[in-house]
């Protein structure tokens, strides 16, 4: 097992752990945008598996990678409409509309699937997104492989998170946003629009998450699978609260996520003498782990609680 | 800067919540405003803060009229309002709640280090003992309401709303607010306090507006008018004075509750020690202190809610120490708790499950093991007629009602359980003047019946006013027993301090009589 180990490349492990985390961090961070004003991101699994079949589609028909990232957007915009006016319009509990779009989606993606490319043996295909280097940075050793050897969507996830960052630490909007979800009600008497921040976040939910799903299905790969989205918006759910509701505790989580996830990879494919499952397991195992010796999370206080807006009171 | 309220009318439904209201505020002046609970106060700030519109009326700063639709206008304009439950967001910094809302373009980044500096200044100049660094949450609540404070006057406030303002204040932060109010009127600001607490009223503020049902029902200068007149409109009537008479001479006396050598654990490693006195019926007994000088652990003890380290409890002669709550009540004692949202009530239950929380389980509420509704639902009416509480149905939540109608369930509830001793802890706590009557002439009645009431009050006045007799707790000890009608103010506060100890009445007067005839 330590032979097993000791013999794995560490520069293509990194890369795999990169390539594996991007969904992950597009996913959480782009659930963030919604955490962070109080409103729950558990849809993330429906937008994810919206947006993978919307990039294929779009790709599939277009011929452009970029028509196919735009029709994810689209998608993911269209589902979290629906999110936005139950949640945040209504006030209906999220995990009960969640779980309706994740029938919904379910129900769509693989109806149109079939409807559109069969189910035929032959598998559809596009051409998937290809990695660019970036000149003299790629040329560092270890670092310029692991980092600057991106595709297009890779470089603008980590861009993301930073830009996220700045938006939520240093930027007068940001604390506004931080307020509606520590206390709407002192927000609202501060003169900010609650429910539009909430419903706007929720949108750039839907934004992100679909670019996702749009990662999985024409950056990692080249094909669509029906429920393609495989728990990964639930694990990004589970990783913005362990990660305590902020940018950088996401972007470490879905870092050790992937590195764990590479690492099974490898030790699967390197014929390790531990049975398959627990090799599975390790993800999350290991996340687990490392975000709960890390600290309790603290979640904003205003999370969940629905702000009816003033002429309801 | 002159504030002009015309003819602001505002209905919910059928309810009028303010009718035809008009006021002034002039440049520098405290205008109180008074009423009861559900008077109209709370609506008619939130109409000059932005946070409700009216149906009708208008606003008028300086002589101009204005519109002010969102708070976002009233701050614009130069109002700030301190809420009763204040706007602040806990896990932000002081700083941060501050500036919140004041940005004024879209990309506008902020520095977090010069703004804590320019906000250190602030308090500097205002002499205010603040962190901006520090997180929101972790203050005590007297400073959080001067973060509150300082964020209206940040915003740029001349006209200061305090909402009752008071009411979650200790006596030493209530005397620090009025210093604070007295320094922003001299610096030209305007206040508007609104309070049901006449004392704070008469001692703060320069003009008086007195609302009821949502109308003015008077304005007048604070140094031409006095508490009794002030009661007068507020309630509509004067106070009725309260009839403690009672002829002792042919009623048979007995102990009903014994402590005996009492010792407490109580929470942070303070403790109750060695506390030894006796209830009997047709008595009241009130037990003066500081809050946190051991009341909470007594009545806690007694009713069975924390565990006696040593000595003993008698209910009507028979040993109850560290038998269970239920035991205990089914012994004879009911329980007025302190806190009513956390012990006296289930919130988000209608008043007839609140109303049989402790009898559910017995005739005529349940047969066998099934409840009879209607039954409850009967029973549940008659306590809000008897018991004059204001609900819109016995099947409304707990938490629709306001404070003082809640107290009257719990009171309610409790006194219904036919009890030998009935423990009230503060229960008039938050209770505006009509509903402080009823209560008192509530507890009256059951000490006429016979029953022993142990009272316990921080507010002197209502210890004083009921009681026949006076526990004073200081430390966790007893430092006085003393007559209700001898003792002064000045005593008891001896006592309370710890500074005198006087145990002339540790027997009724009567049985006291008694034995020297014999």
């Amino acid at each position: 097992m330590l032979d097993t180990l000791m013999s794995i490349d560490l520069t293509s492990l990194m890369q795999s752990t990169i390539r594996l985390a991007v969904p992950f961090i597009l996913a959480a961070i782009g659930g963030l945008f919604s955490d962070t004003a109080g409103i729950s991101s558990i849809e993330l699994e429906a937008v994810i598996l919206i947006g993978a079949f919307a990039a294929f589609a779009g790709a599939y028909y277009s011929g452009s990678l970029y028509v196919g990232l735009l029709c994810a957007v689209i998608a993911g915009i269209l589902l979290n409409t629906i999110y936005a006016y139950m949640v945040v319009g209504t006030g209906a509990s999220a995990p009960l509309v969640a779980t309706t779009l994740m029938l919904l989606a379910i129900g769509l993606t693989n109806f149109f699937n079939r409807a559109l490319f069969g189910v035929s043996i032959e598998v559809v295909r596009v051409k998937s997104m290809q990695a660019i280097s970036i000149p003299l940075l790629h040329n560092i050793p270890f670092f310029g492989k692991v980092l600057f050897e991106q595709n297009i969507l890779g470089y603008f996830t980590f861009l993301l998170v930073l830009a996220q960052w700045f938006f939520l630490k240093k930027t007068a909007l940001g604390l506004e946003w931080r307020a509606v979800g520590e206390n709407p009600v002192a927000a609202d008497t501060a003169g900010i629009p609650v429910r539009r921040y909430r419903a706007i976040g929720v949108l750039l939910t839907g934004i992100f998450a679909a670019l996702a799903g749009a990662y999985l299905s024409i950056a990692a790969s080249n094909i669509f699978i029906e429920k393609m989205s495989a728990e990964k918006g639930y694990a990004a759910f589970a990783i913005i609260i362990l990660g305590k509701y902020t940018p950088g505790g996401a972007l470490l989580g879905c870092l050790l996520y992937g590195f764990a996830d590479a690492l099974q990879l490898n030790l699967q494919a390197m014929g390790a003498d531990v049975p398959n499952q627990f090799l599975l397991m390790l993800p999350y195992v290991f996340t687990l782990i490392v975000l709960f010796v890390s600290g309790k999370g603290r979640r904003p206080s205003g999370h969940g609680k629905f702000f009816a807006g003033r002429s309801h009171r | 800067m002159k504030l002009e309220v015309n003819g602001i009318s505002k209905s919910y439904g059928n309810v009028k919540a303010n009718q035809k209201i008009s006021f002034q505020l002039n440049q520098g002046e405290v205008l109180a405003v008074l009423g009861e609970n559900g008077a109209g106060k709370t609506t008619l700030m939130r109409i000059i803060y932005g946070l409700e519109v009216a149906d009708e009326g208008s606003i008028s700063i300086d002589g101009k009229q204005v519109q002010i639709n969102s708070p976002k206008d009233s701050i614009k304009l130069g109002i700030g309002m301190v809420h009763q439950h204040f706007m602040l967001a806990e896990n932000l910094t002081v700083a941060e709640n501050m500036i919140l809302g004041t940005r004024e373009k879209l990309t506008e980044l902020i520095n977090m280090k010069k703004v804590n500096e320019h906000i250190k200044e602030i308090f500097a100049e205002y002499h205010m003992p603040l962190d901006p660094e520090q997180v929101v949450g972790s203050l005590p609540v007297g400073l959080q309401q001067r973060v509150e404070i300082m964020k209206a006057l940040y915003k740029g406030a001349q006209i200061l709303v305090l909402d009752e303002p008071t009411a979650v204040l200790t006596p030493m932060e209530i005397r620090e607010l009025f210093q604070i109010i007295k320094e922003l009127t001299k610096n030209g600001k305007s206040v508007i306090f609104i309070s049901h607490k006449l004392d704070e009223v008469m001692e703060v503020s320069d003009r008086i507006l007195v609302l009821r049902q949502g109308k003015v029902v008077g304005e007048v200068k604070t140094k031409d008018t006095t508490k009794t007149e002030l009661i007068k409109m507020m309630i509509g009537r004067e106070l009725r004075a309260l009839n403690k008479g009672l002829e002792f001479g042919s009623l048979n006396r007995k102990v009903l509750l014994s402590v005996d050598k009492l010792c407490v654990k109580g929470s942070g490693g303070k403790c109750i020690r060695d506390v030894s006195f006796q209830l009997w019926n047709y008595e009241i007994l009130g037990i003066a202190g500081v809050d946190g000088n051991g009341q909470t652990e007594l009545v806690e003890a007694i009713t069975g809610l924390r565990k006696v380290e040593s000595g003993d409890i008698f209910i009507n002669n028979q040993k109850s120490t560290n038998f269970s709550v239920r035991k205990i009540r089914k012994m004879g004692i009911a329980h007025i708790p302190e806190d009513r949202r956390a012990r006296g009530l289930i919130l988000t239950q209608d008043l007839v499950n609140n109303y049989i929380l402790e009898n559910h389980d017995s005739f005529p509420f349940s047969k066998g093991k099934v409840l009879r509704k209607k039954a409850a639902i009967e029973y549940a009416q008659r306590l809000n007629q008897d018991y004059q509480v204001i609900a819109d149905s016995v099947f409304v939540k707990a938490e629709t009602l306001s404070g003082g109608n809640q107290q009257k369930v719990v009171v309610a509830r409790e006194i219904e359980q036919q009890p030998d001793i009935l423990i009230a802890v503060k229960p008039t706590r938050g209770v505006d003047v009509g509903a402080i009557e009823y209560i008192h002439s509530c507890i009256l009645n059951e000490r006429s019946k016979g029953k022993g009431i142990l009272l316990v009050s921080s507010e002197l006045d209502e210890i004083m006013a009921l009681s026949d007799r006076i526990l004073v707790m200081y430390n966790g000890e007893i430092t006085g027993c003393v007559w209700a009608d001898e003792v002064t103010e000045e005593d008891l506060g001896a006592m309370m301090t710890g500074v005198k100890k006087d145990f002339s009445a540790i027997r009724p007067k009567e049985i006291f009589k008694h034995e020297t005839v014999i």
